[in-house]
């Protein structure tokens, strides 16, 4: 696993997992529960969206509930899901480029404890060489050279994991990023058919490259649509349905997070949160994990707590976005 | 109270940094800039005297239509594609800084040295830190490949000698040390505080005073300077935020989020 064993998977294993999926155009809906059980202990799942868009939450809530660990996470930027991933104790290790809730709530309190702790450990790269890192996966390729890193501690406190090669067209000194194929990723869409065809709106973070990457897609979706209105606009299909493992329909599947054109982030409840993390990132989170994540019996149920209104709310706000 | 002291209390200090970093800027640039201070400064620029200054976000967005009241609370959300002329994957905007398309990067950071260098990763030593901070995000590429603009209050503790981490490369050590590590392009321009506006002397590439903001002394910038300072021999003053430059500001801001 690249999470646990070698930094980069070799070509030749990386492409048998591949001959091995099932590339068929088949349905694959089913429910949060059993996608949650296609992603194993000791994985490395790659979360899509970036700080609080588009985040697979309901997927991250399932993970949770299903009590997963030693997960290896990555991401572009990390906000509240990486907090609650440390917290519940699922993962005790984060590659990311920026680990906090948000510009708005400040520094988080949970990856403070954890990371000055030493109970978890937060790899830091930067944000371009995160996507090029996922981006040299997706190409099938083991590393990709970059001319960012160098000259600062972010390279030297990544040690082996970066290296430098002498350019043999120019004879420069060039960065090498190692590839990331991640054992799973897991991206939330606006709309998918069910076979795993998925069309995003707005803005697209690194999903892309991400599920060319993984070793298994897991896509949740805002609403499951026919086949015959994907072909309709085959331009608009970003991922293709054979790197898709699982389709599972979540409407508010990024709550609290937003969802582009949708809904905007419940910004009244990541203040709640924040408020609670902020106060005792042990106790607070458990508290929060205890009400919001193990309490309730379904997505649905969740979303209840959150309460109406804030959904009502939310959904105007990611309405107008598009529809000034 | 005299006219001038009248004139110095009525705007706050993050005001006179947007307005301070905006007349930085120049038309027809190409600005990647962050949330708050950065953000405020390049769309002051853009209605003031800039009207083709174009705005990247790191989260893909090129050329974002800013609407007053609703400023995005990241740069990787919605809000920041309203009327845009494109959105990107994040790996590829941050490509066109390595192509060279950009022209000035924009940011903040918790600690800054006298080379330029910025730490937004550690407090205290970075394998036992006293505070983890949230980390890079996009600045170590944008400091490393384009030509920064920094925008920061000017406090002791913010303007030290040596900063505890390198998270975002300016000068790095001085003198031709950026190049020679890998690093032949770009670098810290400016750091425009609430007190002055600096750069780095050409040869030494070490921190200098260029302007100093109206009504400040030398004393006060060193003495909130970890360091020593040296200042440039046509210093200047600058001139304060006018009435149509805080009329805008507060218009793209009303709940005063950034400027308060």
């Amino acid at each position: 696993m690249a999470g646990t064993g070698e930094l980069v998977i070799p070509y030749a294993k990386l492409r048998e997992r591949t001959a091995e999926r099932d590339r068929g155009l088949r349905e694959k809906v089913m429910s949060l529960e059993d996608a949650a059980a296609l992603v194993k202990d000791g994985d490395h799942v790659a979360i899509g969206g970036c700080t609080v868009s588009r985040t697979p939450m309901a997927m991250v809530w399932a993970l949770i509930r299903a009590r997963r660990r030693d997960l290896t996470i990555s991401r572009s930027i990390t906000s509240t899901e990486g907090d609650l991933f440390y917290a519940s104790g699922v993962s005790r290790h984060v590659i990311t480029s920026w680990f906090t809730q948000g510009i708005v709530w400040g520094v988080s309190k949970v990856m403070r404890h954890h990371t000055e702790n030493k109970l978890a450990r937060y790899d830091e790269w930067s944000h371009m060489s995160i996507g090029l890192r996922y981006r040299a996966g997706a190409m099938g390729v083991p590393f990709m050279p970059t001319r960012s890193m160098v000259g600062s501690g972010v390279a030297d406190r990544l040690g082996d994991e970066v290296k430098t090669m002498t350019c043999p067209f120019t004879g420069e000194e060039i960065t090498l990023l190692p590839a990331l194929n991640p054992d799973v990723a897991l991206i939330h869409v606006q709309r998918c058919d069910a076979y795993g065809n998925a069309q995003l709106d707005g803005l697209q973070f690194m999903d892309i490259d991400m599920a060319m990457a993984a070793n298994r897609v897991i896509l949740t979706t805002e609403r499951i649509v026919s086949n015959d209105q994907i072909r309709r606009q085959p331009d608009q299909t970003r991922i293709p349905f054979f790197t898709v493992d699982a389709v599972v329909e979540v409407p508010y599947g990024c709550a609290p997070h937003e969802c582009y054109g949708v809904y905007e982030p419940f910004f009244e409840h990541l203040d709640l949160y924040a408020a609670m993390s902020g106060k005792d990132p042990i106790a607070g989170t458990r508290e929060y994990l205890e009400k919001y994540y193990y309490g309730p019996a379904s997505w649905s149920e969740y979303l209840s707590l959150l309460g109406m209104e804030a959904l009502l709310d939310a959904s105007r706000r990611g309405r107008s976005v598009i529809n000034d | 109270m005299t006219e001038q002291s009248a004139m110095r209390t009525a705007f706050t200090g993050s005001e006179l940094l947007a307005v301070m970093a905006s007349r930085l800027l120049r038309d027809g640039q190409i600005v990647f800039a962050g949330i708050g201070i950065p953000l405020l400064a390049a769309t002051l620029a853009q209605r003031n005297f800039a009207p083709h200054l174009t705005i990247l976000f790191e989260g893909g967005t090129i050329g974002p239509f800013i609407v007053p009241g609703e400023l995005p609370p990241s740069t990787n959300e919605q809000r920041c594609t309203r009327r845009a002329n494109m959105v990107l994957p994040i790996t590829d905007v941050l490509l066109l800084l390595q192509r060279g398309y950009v022209d000035v990067g924009f940011m903040g950071g918790a600690q800054i040295d006298r080379f330029g260098n910025l730490n937004s990763s550690y407090i205290g030593d970075a394998a036992n830190p006293k505070i983890r901070l949230p980390g890079t995000g996009g600045g170590n590429d944008i400091s490393s490949l384009t030509n920064m603009i920094v925008a920061m209050k000017h406090e002791k503790r913010r303007f030290v000698r040596d900063v505890d981490f390198i998270t975002s490369p300016g000068w790095i050590e001085g003198r031709n040390s950026r190049a020679e590590r890998g690093l032949p392009q770009g670098g810290m321009w400016r750091v425009v505080t609430d007190l002055a506006i600096l750069g780095f002397e050409e040869r030494t590439r070490e921190m200098q005073v260029l302007a100093l903001h109206e009504g400040v002394t030398r004393e006060q910038v060193q003495d909130n300077t970890g360091f020593d300072l040296t200042f440039a021999e046509r210093l200047e003053t600058t001139p304060p935020p006018t009435a149509a430059e805080l009329a805008v500001l507060r218009h793209l801001d009303p709940e005063r989020l950034y400027t308060a």
